[in-house]
């Protein structure tokens, strides 16, 4: 195994570009098809969001974290809630204002939690089996689930942006009736761009950046220059906990805040998989791809699929994701963008 | 103390084969065993059956089967609970269209077709490991609950998409009262707990746990990885394939795709984490442990809120019941990462030794 196989890589990749094109020549309209093809790589933004904060803790303390989805939902439910609340608690003006101060309040929410995660779950668990601190970000799920519906109460709650909800006619002159394209999408896109550049910035540009990238090499190494592993992965924790702050924003103004949102997440692990653990490009990339994927196989698979077994409903984007990734994973291991794993005796 | 060895000399080979190699040990199970066989029925309520006793004996061979694999063969699955369902649906669809099968039989066909899913879905483990692994049982795990949610024939074109069954009978005997179908589960779990108990002891096993300890070392020293990660699968799929026709006939009685959720495959991992990995005492342990939980926690926890002058509701019981799970896996995992049944074999090594601390 010295030279990496890229034949099968290479192979699999022209499956899938062909079956991204296969609607096209099968005489679907263009502009729908068009409209498909955005549909998918905006709710892949939506899911790169989510990707992130798995990439960030993994490649900074090597924890495969279970809770991130969790912890989308306790973000969420807490700015949600808190700006329903800040107006009557100190009473700013309801609205825009009440939802910034929500905002500011949540995140410090989630850097509390972050600490609390690293003093009570990671600091005892140092040095153990990856399986084990898996588990670990298993309880954290459970326990973040309980603990923010107990705290912040369980209904369906609206994050409103201040967005309407109508969808906007593009492309009307290249195409027949025009490409329908929604502005909450449109919005989406743009605040996970910036918090991609915030991320790249801090990453790159910072001494704290610097440290973290250093963790992220090598545990041992950062450590024994001097760089205070515990800070830095409270530091990471926190960064992925704000990361979950937007997502379960974007996400619950899109479909509302509620418990689906922390099951949600789990879609992005088929995107973890797809990029790589260790790659933020990667969670990007593997997220547009998943996102894209799944939109066409549920509009342009699904109905033939139906039509053919006599199914009772389409749905199949519930494991489209999953599927992809296990195939992707049985030519490439490492994701697209990992590294690879050389195992010794 | 009581519990040690001196004096038991062995003199053949089949003395030193037995499965429980202490007398003490021998025992306590055989008592335990006749216990739950002949007193059990006697003393128990209706609702403790049903409740209680009857979903924790299914589960707790779930438990084993999940255990055989994670703990023992170290292949990671969070979608144990779709093999229950294949077990579950396997089961429905033979009683359906040949009912003059046997229940047995019923149980042990089912439990052989989870097996060839399960073999299925384990081959991507030849290929991947660890938390990758997990991933790719998760894939499992949806795509499993979408065939049955949607495809008509596997619930024989049921309009609600629900199952129900029909009641068990053998040999011209129905199995009607809790008590009964408490027997009969029992009965199942004991056969399947002692044979799991031999096989992790056996070639089998010991390749397994090799495997598990590391998989590159295991095949230097010629063990199959194929052989050995794809056999785990299988058996482990089995186990949890009879558990899950026992589940959906004895226990559910009728159910929807939405019982053998992913929900329930994170369940069957706790009990192995709280009960022990690599241990068969131990998912007994996790699994009453897992199936008491809720129950005790909605019958206290009323009664601590009146205590502090606060109300629980239903919702808000349940959203206690996930943090103290959540609490409580977190906690064993930091104290005990071996599980109960380490604190168990400790203790019975401080006895062995007593009055000698070391």
């Amino acid at each position: 195994m010295a030279a990496r196989k890229n034949g099968p890589v290479i192979a699999l990749g022209v499956v899938l570009a062909a079956g991204l094109a296969a609607p096209l020549l099968t005489g679907s309209a263009p502009g729908f098809y068009l409209e498909v093809l955005i549909g998918g790589l905006m709710a892949g933004v939506l899911y790169s969001l989510v990707a992130l904060g798995f990439v960030l803790i993994f490649k900074a303390s090597g924890v495969f974290n279970f809770a991130q989805g969790a912890m989308v939902l306790f973000a969420a439910l807490a700015l949600a809630r808190l700006a329903e609340w800040l107006p009557g608690w100190i009473g700013i003006p309801a609205g825009f204002p009440a939802l910034a101060l929500a905002f500011v309040l949540a995140t410090g929410i989630m850097i509390v939690l972050a600490w609390v995660v690293e003093r009570v779950v990671l600091r005892p668990l140092v040095a153990q089996d990856p399986v084990a601190l898996l588990m670990a970000t298993l309880g954290v799920t459970f326990f973040l689930d309980g603990f923010g519906q107990t705290i912040w109460g369980s209904d369906v709650y609206k994050i409103d942006l201040g967005i309407s909800k109508e969808p906007t006619m593009i492309l009307q002159s290249m195409f027949e009736g025009g490409i329908l394209v929604s502005k909450e999408d449109l919005v989406a896109t743009v605040i996970a761009t910036l918090l991609v550049l915030m991320l790249a910035l801090f990453f790159q540009k910072t001494a704290t950046g610097r440290a973290l990238r250093a963790v992220a090499d090598d545990h041992q190494a950062a450590q024994s220059i001097g760089i205070p592993l515990n800070r830095i992965w409270v530091i990471v924790w926190a960064v992925a906990g704000f990361v979950a702050l937007v997502a379960g924003m974007v996400w619950g103004s899109k479909l509302g805040v509620q418990f689906s949102l922390a099951q949600l997440a789990l879609k992005a692990l088929p995107v973890v998989i797809l990029g790589g653990f260790t790659s933020i490009p990667g969670a990007i990339i593997g997220g547009l791809v998943i996102g894209v994927g799944e939109k066409m196989a549920e509009v342009f698979l699904g109905p033939p699929l139906v039509k053919m077994w006599d199914l009772a409903g389409g749905g199949i984007e519930n494991w489209f994701a999953y599927v992809l990734a296990l195939l992707f994973l049985m030519v490439r291991p490492e994701g697209l963008f990992g590294e690879k794993h050389i195992d010794r005796v | 103390m009581f519990y040690r060895e001196n004096g038991q000399f062995k003199a053949s080979y089949v003395e030193d084969q037995q499965i429980l190699g202490i007398r003490q040990d021998r025992w306590f199970i055989f008592g335990l065993i006749a216990f739950a066989l002949f007193a059990v029925p006697y003393l128990a309520s209706d609702y403790m059956f049903r409740a209680v006793l009857i979903p924790f004996l299914i589960v707790s061979l779930a438990a084993i089967g999940l255990n055989l694999l994670v703990g023992y063969c170290g292949q990671i699955s969070l979608g144990h609970a779709a093999f229950m369902g294949i077990g579950a649906y396997a089961a429905y669809n033979l009683v359906v269209r040949f009912p003059q099968l046997n229940f047995i039989l019923v149980l042990v066909l089912a439990g052989l077709i989870a097996a060839l899913v399960g073999i299925l879905f384990g081959l991507p483990s030849l290929q991947i490991k660890g938390l990758y692994l997990g991933v790719a049982t998760l894939a499992a795990q949806f795509f499993i609950d979408w065939v049955f949610a949607r495809v008509k024939w596997f619930t024989n074109y049921s309009p609600s998409g629900s199952v129900s069954t029909a009641p068990i009978e053998m040999f011209g005997f129905k199995f009607d009262t809790p008590t009964e179908r408490y027997l009969l589960v029992l009965v199942v779990v004991i056969v399947f707990a002692l044979m799991a108990k031999n096989l992790v002891r056996g070639h089998i096993g010991r390749s397994w746990m090799a495997m598990r300890d590391m998989d590159v070392a295991a095949e230097v020293i010629g063990i199959r990885p194929m052989y050995a990660k794809l056999s785990a699968f299988a058996v482990s799929a089995f186990y949890a394939g009879v558990a899950g026709a026992m589940w959906g006939f004895v226990h559910l009685g009728s159910w929807e795709p939405a019982a053998f959720s992913v929900n329930f495959s994170l369940n069957l991992l706790f009990m192995i984490i709280i009960g022990g990995m690599g241990s068969i005492l131990g998912s007994f342990i996790g699994a009453a442990f897992i199936v008491l939980l809720p129950i005790t926690l909605n019958q206290i926890l009323p009664v601590l809120g009146g205590l502090v002058g606060m109300n629980f509701g239903t919702a808000l019981a349940s959203h206690m019941e996930f943090m103290i799970f959540g609490a409580l896996i977190i906690f064993f995992l930091i104290v005990e990462p071996l599980g109960i049944a380490r604190l168990w074999a400790i203790g019975k090594e401080k006895l062995r030794l007593w009055p000698f601390p070391h």
